[in-house]
């Protein structure tokens, strides 16, 4: 069964992008546009792993990364946040809320893909 | 320093106003036969005068209290 | 019936009172709580002008000149007005060089000269000789007067009594006792006498009670009021007319003006008036109250004189009664004798008050200022060395007050009975005066000069000496008075009473006139032709720039030499005793944060100019620089270094004028960069949000950018389909990194005002028709409908044809881009109204909610924040259109509410630019 992913962006080229790199790499993705739609779908196909944008329309991505890490039942799902923001301070803001990266745009899709499978123990 | 310098300055005008008025000509005016209130006239001139001078220096010592 | 016993016990029981009070202020003030702190007290104290002369002598005066007593209280109420500007400057100096007397102020004044400091206490004494005596004559006149109650005898030739009934010498010898326990108990280093103040204000209250008791007595009881009283003086035809009294009278008005100037003089340069005036002055603020309360007592003592006056020669119309002693006989003879004692009271209060508080003031000039500079400069004596000089000063003292009195009975023995009291009181009025060129010129006149000083009180002095003194000691028969009729040598034109042939004058005018020629003249010339020392003028400029001066240091400035702490010591110790100079070291060392004797002291100029001054309160200021130079190795300065010290002050002076004006321009300046640097942080947190923008939205489209190349190039397999997808994004979101970084940069130079605006007639109306045109493709992929309603013709605007394009275009492609997405229509306006043309540019998008307003014109606020759909603008373009707008005085700004479509409009000036 392929691990399932969920993209939260609202740069509509960036997720189009990445959705097609994790398709390619045999993951199972889903998208969401903006903060709510992210906390809905974490609900609604409980994702194994979570590619947050922080700068998100309606809701942050600091907000959303808060509220999951508020379920106990959501304790298992992963969360990377993907930043343009790349300060220090932001960074560890980031780390400090729950989140087991911080990846700053641009980044390397190779890195990204070799973190992504690092995270969800895969070779 | 300008209130004490302006305060001076009408003490002085005082001192002056007093020597004219106890001074000839003035003086020669008043000092004729008769009486105010049968006071001779002459002695009533002088202690008015000298009355009033006094009030004003009194005014303009304690004017800024 | 008054027994001699019983008025002997009354004069001691009051004197014994006298005596408690002055007990009692002293204690009180050695406890810190003085109780003549008051202006009111010194007011009364100043009132010591007051003497036998004035209780006695005005009635007398008045008898025989009518309004003639006036001017000697007329004349210091005129002066008393001067006092702002005269006293307060003499106080000033005086606290600040702690003058001691009237002498230790002119030898202090023209460079400390002990020679100076002599003379005047030369003149001081010998000038106020007579006017002790006229005290010890009033004394023991009304004694003697009294003791024949109910007779009225008149004392005559009471010199030739045997010696144990010598009233006057008796008088004086208690007098002296009485003066050596009220001022000479102990030294005080600043001569303060505060007991002797508080009796003599206690004093004033009681002649002037008794004074007002018999004048009411004499108008009220005798007579039936004032008018009562001149109604019937004015019947008797020899006192008729003295109802105008100035006319006729051998020169009435010159004598009358003379006695006012001289007056004028005597209120400040009496030795008593000096020394309660300045020297035991301890409030300088006691001037505003003393300057009319002062004159206020004198108008009310001086009220009754006529009346008594007049009311004495109706009721002894045969001349048998001295009209000197109206005051006391008028109650005597009308069986008054409670009333006639307390009027011997009021004239012993008058007379004791006037010698006590002179011959303290003498008695301190004639130490400090005769004698111990001479005692300190006989080596013989080794006063040097000695331990303790506190008992020798002390002693000086009551020695020289002994002296005085009995050169006042002297006096009396000798001149006494030719003259009447208000005669001889005038004698020592002019003596005095000859003090008023020195003083006043001393204070006003920097160019004043020892040497000046000098000449011109010796001139002064030996014109009145041979004016006023000689005549009368002729006329009592002790010189012969051939003298006075055909002159010296029998040369007519040097006759004292009518000098260089001056006649017609009453003979105080006659002196008056030559003395004050010779003394200013004197003065005046030597001075000019004369060149000061360095310690002249280091003096005239501390006395004239007293005001410009701060502290008690002023002098320190001068001095320049090597000292050593215990040599100070020790002589201070040695002149006030141990605990005196322990206490003054103590509070020169509090003043400096040290503890004394435990922290050492450095001997500076400072201390040493301490010293000096400390010295200077006991022993008077020349004495005090011999000694400090006895003990301090000191350099003196040239004239040269003195000026330069001085010049250095003045520039001090306009120094501290600029630099408080500069601080005030500092104060307002800190104020400034507050406030820009408020605006500074303000800005570089705005710098940082800007950044920290840009490079997200640089940022943004690199990601994808690096990610779709990143794809490609890894993946070759990509379809060709995707590929061209991809290469599409690239290819876009390149072309929105060019236009973002353009506008940046666009920005950067409107900011910073770079930008080239290249200005030409513009008509608005093209404008929206060329940017509509450019929009063509773009409005019909995405079916929107535009109305333009634009009118005929419109005024041209001088713009940037390409900004204003460039505005349009922004304004347009935002409505495009937010309008509704399935039904869209925009709808542009422009019309022309008051100079100015307005442009609005009208969408059905959803709409900006109020608050937004202002905050999608800033950087970077982006109105997709709030929608789904994240618009891909770069967030600078209203923000630039704006500025643009304003560079050309016109305005910009958004109409609508959430829901409702957005207008945006903006003016532009029409013609030339607003």
């Amino acid at each position: 069964m392929s691990k399932k992913i969920l993209i939260a962006d609202d740069e509509p080229n960036i997720v189009a992008a990445v959705e097609f790199l994790l398709q390619r790499s045999g993951y199972e993705v889903h998208v969401a546009r903006n903060g709510d739609e992210a906390l809905k779908a974490v609900e609604d196909c409980n994702p194994d792993l979570v590619l947050l944008d922080v700068m998100m329309p309606l809701r942050s991505g600091y907000e959303v990364c808060k509220r999951i890490r508020e379920r106990a039942d959501w304790g298992h799902i992963k969360i990377i946040m993907l930043s343009a923001k790349g300060r220090d301070a932001e960074v560890s803001k980031g780390l400090s809320i729950g989140a087991d990266l911080y990846v700053t745009k641009p980044f390397s899709t190779r890195d990204l893909i070799a973190k992504i499978n690092g995270l969800l123990q895969r070779p | 320093m300008s209130d004490f310098a302006s305060r001076g300055q009408r003490f002085v005008a005082l001192c002056m106003l007093g020597l004219l008025l106890f001074n000839y000509p003035i003086l020669a005016l008043f000092n004729v036969p008769g009486t105010v209130f049968g006071v001779p006239v002459l002695y009533a001139y002088i202690f008015v005068v000298w009355a009033v001078l006094i009030a004003l220096m009194a005014f303009v010592a304690e004017s800024d209290r | 019936m008054l027994h001699s016993t019983a008025i002997v016990f009354t004069s001691f029981a009051y004197l014994g009172l006298l005596f408690a009070i002055a007990y009692y202020a002293d204690k009180r003030a050695d406890a810190g709580r003085s109780i003549i702190a008051s202006p009111y007290i010194y007011s009364l104290s100043l009132a010591v002008y007051a003497t036998a002369w004035t209780f006695y002598g005005s009635v007398g005066r008045a008898a025989s000149d009518g309004v003639g007593f006036l001017p000697i209280y007329i004349g210091p109420t005129l002066m008393i007005a001067l006092w702002w500007v005269v006293m307060r400057k003499i106080l000033r100096i005086s606290k600040q060089n702690r003058i001691t007397s009237l002498a230790d102020f002119i030898a202090s004044r023209y460079g400390k000269s002990a020679l100076l400091g002599g003379l005047v206490t030369v003149i001081a004494v010998i000038g106020i000789l007579p006017y002790i005596s006229l005290q010890l004559k009033a004394v023991s006149n009304s004694f003697t007067i009294l003791v024949h109650y109910p007779e009225i005898l008149m004392p005559t030739r009471v010199g030739e009594a045997p010696i144990r009934e010598d009233t006057a010498l008796w008088v004086a010898m208690i007098l002296a006792a009485f003066t050596i326990v009220f001022g000479t108990r102990h030294l005080d280093a600043a001569e303060h006498h505060q007991g002797m103040v508080a009796a003599i204000a206690f004093e004033s209250l009681v002649k002037l009670v008794a004074f007002l008791a018999v004048g009411a007595f004499v108008t009220f009881g005798i007579y039936d009021g004032f008018g009562d009283l001149f109604a019937r003086a004015a019947a008797v035809p020899k006192l008729h007319a003295m109802m105008s009294p100035l006319e006729g009278v051998a020169g009435g008005y010159a004598s009358w003006v003379w006695l006012t100037i001289l007056s004028m003089m005597a209120i400040m340069f009496l030795p008593r008036q000096f020394q309660v005036a300045v020297i035991e002055n301890v409030d300088e603020k006691h001037l505003n109250k003393a300057i009319w309360l002062f004159p206020v007592y004198m108008l009310a003592i001086n009220v009754f004189v006529l009346p008594i006056a007049f009311g004495g020669l109706l009721r002894f119309p045969d001349g048998s009664v001295d009209a000197d002693t109206f005051v006391l006989t008028l109650p005597m003879v009308e069986k008054h004798e409670w009333l006639a004692l307390l009027v011997f009271i009021g004239g012993l209060s008058a007379a004791t008050g006037m010698v006590i508080v002179e011959t303290i003031a003498l008695s301190t000039m004639v130490c400090n200022d005769l004698l111990m500079p001479v005692l300190l400069r006989l080596r013989s004596l080794r006063l040097n060395e000695r331990r303790d000089l506190t008992r020798l000063l002390l002693g000086i003292r009551r020695s020289a007050i002994v002296l005085i009195l009995l050169l006042g009975y002297l006096y009396f023995k000798l001149a006494g009975e030719a003259y009447a009291l208000v005669s001889i009181g005038l004698i020592s009025f002019a003596a005095v005066a000859q003090f008023a060129p020195s003083v006043l010129g001393g204070i006003f006149w920097k160019g004043g000069a020892r040497l000046g000083a000098l000449s011109g009180l010796t001139a002064g002095f030996a014109v009145w000496s041979y004016t006023l003194l000689l005549p009368a000691l002729a006329r009592s028969g002790w010189l012969p008075t051939h003298l006075l009729e055909q002159g010296p040598l029998g040369i007519e034109l040097l006759r004292p009473l009518q000098l260089f042939g001056l006649s017609g004058l009453d003979q105080i005018t006659h002196a008056m006139i030559w003395s004050m020629i010779a003394n200013i003249g004197a003065y005046v010339a030597v001075s000019l032709s004369v060149s000061q020392s360095a310690d002249e003028h280091r003096q005239a400029s501390l006395f004239v720039d007293v005001f410009k001066q701060t502290g008690e240091v002023g002098g320190a400035r001068f001095w320049r030499g090597t000292a050593s702490v215990p040599d100070l010591y020790s002589l201070l110790a040695r002149f006030l005793g141990v605990a005196a100079a322990d206490a003054a070291f103590a509070e020169y060392a509090s003043a400096k944060m040290l503890r004394w004797p435990d922290d050492p002291l450095v001997a500076d100029a400072e201390l040493v100019h301490y010293v000096e001054v400390q010295l200077a309160g006991a022993i008077g200021a020349a004495s005090a620089r011999v000694m400090v130079a006895s003990v301090v190795k000191e350099e003196a300065l040239t004239i040269g270094e003195v000026r330069e010290i001085l010049d250095e002050a003045s520039q001090v002076v306009v120094y501290s004028h600029k630099l408080e004006q500069k601080s005030r321009e500092l104060e307002a300046a800190t104020a400034e960069l507050r406030e820009a640097n408020d605006r500074l942080t303000e800005l570089d947190r705005l710098k940082d949000d800007f950044i920290s923008t840009v490079t997200h939205e640089l940022r943004t489209p690199l990601t994808s950018i690096r990610a779709f190349t990143e794809i490609l190039l890894d993946d070759p397999e990509v379809e060709v389909e995707q590929r061209k997808k991809f290469l599409g994004i690239i290819t876009k979101e390149a072309e929105r990194l060019t236009r973002l970084i353009n506008q940046v940069l666009d920005l950067a130079k409107i900011e910073s005002g770079k930008a080239d605006w290249v200005e030409s007639d513009v008509d608005m109306k093209e404008v929206i028709s060329d940017t509509l045109a450019a929009m063509d493709q773009l409005l019909k992929e995405k079916d929107i409908d535009i109305q333009a309603r634009l009118p005929e013709q419109v005024s041209v605007v001088t713009a940037d044809l390409d900004r204003m394009i460039q505005v349009m275009l922004n304004l347009l492609s935002n409505a495009v881009k937010f309008c509704d997405s399935t039904n869209g229509w925009v709808e542009i306006a422009l019309a022309e109204r008051d100079g100015c043309l307005r442009i609005d540019v009208r969408d059905n998008g959803r709409g900006i909610s109020p608050e937004d307003h202002e905050a999608i014109f800033s950087k970077f606020h982006q109105v997709g924040d709030t929608l789904i759909d994240k618009p891909h603008g770069s967030g600078l373009g209203l923000h630039i259109s704006r500025q643009i707008v304003e560079h050309y005085g016109g305005r910009m700004w958004v109409e609508s509410s959430l829901g409702s479509g957005a207008r945006f409009s903006f003016t532009l000036p029409t013609g030339a630019r607003a």
